[in-house]
């Protein structure tokens, strides 16, 4: 039914060890980029359509072209594999299977932009794949597939070097300037943008990050060629994605399909649909941070950024979460808006205050302490978030709480209690503190 | 216990100094290494690794406290990780967590007194599609059960 090819994730088995990624066609993908100009390699991945695969959905080659021609100062590329975005765990299935394809995406990336240092910034909870992606990168240093060694095996003077570097739990960190700033060993605040990471990055050179899947995706474009891989699902978000499925739906799962699928195809043919055959009651299309759909919505939605765009959300990192028709809303909601609270690094105000003012007022309402206006005092902290802060974690807190508010409204009212006091310290005048001068005169 | 590297261990900061333009973008594999061999990042640990850095302590420590998997006190031998965060909590990943509290009488950040066990509830550790998970120190256990999570603790 799916016939879509497997680009990224391709169903060969030992993938990740060297000598099968060459012996199935490994690093052909380079050497064709080498027999054309970066240049032309930036454009073949322009031309192909391919949309950074992080959640920004930003086209991949026109980010390669923002960065300065001419070798007069370092360069640098980040990959980041931070994946730190609640509902996504489709990276880490790259570094488990397909490490190589990384790398090699990493080297055609490099020679288009005419980078020689790249990062892999891997979040510190995947130890286990951080070690994968180090092995990989040794074995592919000693077959002289990256570095020095990269002369010999392929002709000509271009090399590029790269470094796994581990994280330490921070979700922020996925932010890209963030990243950097965590790269470069300071605490990981994100910077000002501009000036943008092409011409002021990290060390203040110019520096490119991409995600991990996006790089992985390069040589299959390579391969295939840009017209075929625009042709393959949306037009317009164009490729294969990996989609994370989890949640209320009986196979969570990794999968790579075309972009564009039908949401109820994925949970209901894909994922085997929702345990106990229960009724979808929402569904988060891209991770956390995004605006989510409710059940009755999901009919005919299709799986793809302009698609998405047109109902008020987004592809995001594809991680796709279900919940059934038991699950308590304000508590999602809730937790939501825990996990932004913490992970808030606190540089900007409206962020760093407004997470926690959402979750206490999440919190009473949950606890059924809440007036209806907390509903709209809700409302309005999201609102003085959003657009407020230096990077997106201050949208990606108020999106999601204004999301099930809007589509939610009815469950958020039911638990603010009717029969509550609505006497409250802050709307009754207690207690005289002034006197005027009408007062003194009648002494 | 002196707070020192050894030579290897030494030649190993040097190796990572080298790897980045900078020297003092190896700060965070060495509180890595450092968190390795002393088990949390005490203050003495935190100078230690400024002087092996050429870093003022309060930039390390600035660094050090960014970060949650950098542990600012002791944690037990077998850090108990839980995840409640959203995918995790519809399998039912908080009820395993407070089941876990309850079990090893500690909350979020504490150690026993035996110092066997550590609790934390995790943000999404990227395993969604397992859930509900946990992890004991580096390793995961995904698709997991009150049961099995009982299981584990009385193996460990």
């Amino acid at each position: 039914m799916y016939t879509a090819p497997h680009l990224v994730l391709p169903k060969i088995s030992n993938l990740s060890d060297l000598n099968v990624y060459t012996a199935n066609g490994g690093y052909a993908a380079y050497r064709k980029a080498l027999t054309m100009s970066p240049d032309q390699v930036t454009d073949e991945v322009k031309r192909s359509g391919l949309r950074g695969r992080g959640g920004a959905c930003f086209p991949t080659g026109l980010k390669w072209s923002f960065m300065p021609k001419g070798n007069d100062k370092p360069k640098y590329l980040a990959i980041n594999g931070d994946e730190s975005e609640p509902g996504s765990f489709k990276d880490r299935q790259i570094f488990e299977d397909n490490p190589h394809q990384l790398i090699e995406g990493i080297l055609i990336a490099g020679y288009a932009m005419g980078i020689s240092k790249a990062f892999i910034y891997i979040r510190g909870e995947y130890h286990k794949w951080v070690d994968l992606m180090q092995k990989a990168v040794d074995q592919a240093y000693a077959a002289g597939y990256i570095g020095e060694g990269m002369k010999k095996t392929f002709g000509g003077d271009y090399t590029i070097d790269i470094v796994v570097h581990k994280g330490a739990g921070a979700y922020i960190c996925g932010e890209e300037t963030s990243l950097m700033n965590s790269l470069e060993g300071d605490r990981a605040y994100p910077r000002y943008k501009p000036p943008f990471p092409a011409n002021k990055g990290l060390w203040g050179m110019p520096t490119t990050i991409n995600n991990v899947e996006t790089i992985a995706t390069v040589p299959a474009i390579l391969t295939i060629g840009a017209d075929t891989y625009a042709g393959i699902g949306a037009k317009g978000h164009a490729g294969t994605l990996l989609y994370g499925i989890s949640g209320h739906v009986n196979k969570p799962q990794v999968v790579e399909l075309p972009t564009g699928m039908l949401l109820t195809d994925i949970i209901y043919d894909v994922c085997g649909g929702v345990p106990g055959g229960r009724a979808v009651k929402a569904v988060i299309p891209g991770g956390s941070s995004m605006p989510p759909l409710r059940g009755d919505e999901i009919e005919g939605v299709r799986m793809d950024e302009e698609s998405l765009k047109v109902l008020g959300t987004h592809i995001g990192t594809g991680g796709i979460m279900v919940m059934d028709d038991t699950t308590d809303i304000v508590k999602v909601t809730l937790r939501i808006a825990h996990f932004y609270h913490h992970e808030s690094c606190g540089q900007c105000t409206p962020c760093r205050e407004g997470c926690g003012w959402m979750e206490k007022v999440l919190h009473r309402i949950d606890h059924g302490d809440a007036t209806r206006s907390d509903i709209d005092l809700l409302l309005s902290v999201a609102s003085q978030i959003e657009g407020h802060t230096i990077c997106a974690l201050g949208d990606a807190a108020a999106w999601p709480v204004r999301g099930f508010i809007l589509k939610f409204r009815d469950e958020f009212e039911a638990r603010c209690k009717p029969d509550r006091s609505f006497v409250s310290l802050n709307v009754v005048h207690g207690r005289r503190a002034t006197a005027g001068s009408l007062v003194e005169s009648m002494r | 216990m002196s707070t020192t590297f050894s030579a290897d261990e030494l030649q190993e900061v040097a190796r990572l100094k080298g790897l980045y333009p900078e020297p003092k973008a190896a700060i965070m594999p060495v509180l890595w290494m450092a968190q390795k061999k002393w088990g949390w990042l005490s203050e003495e640990v935190l100078r230690y690794v400024g002087d092996v850095m050429e870093l003022p302590y309060a930039h390390v420590m600035g660094v050090a406290t960014f970060y949650t998997m950098y542990f600012k006190k002791p944690m037990g031998k077998h850090h108990v990780q839980v995840c409640t965060n959203v995918s995790c909590m519809l399998r039912g990943g908080d009820k395993i967590f407070d089941h876990v509290k309850s079990k090893l009488g500690i909350g979020h950040n504490e150690a026993t007194v035996d110092g066997k066990f550590s609790l934390e509830e995790v943000e999404c550790m990227g395993a969604c599609g397992g859930a509900p998970m946990i992890a004991i120190n580096e390793t995961f256990y995904e698709n997991t059960s009150i049961e099995a999570v009982d299981a584990l603790l009385t193996k460990v």
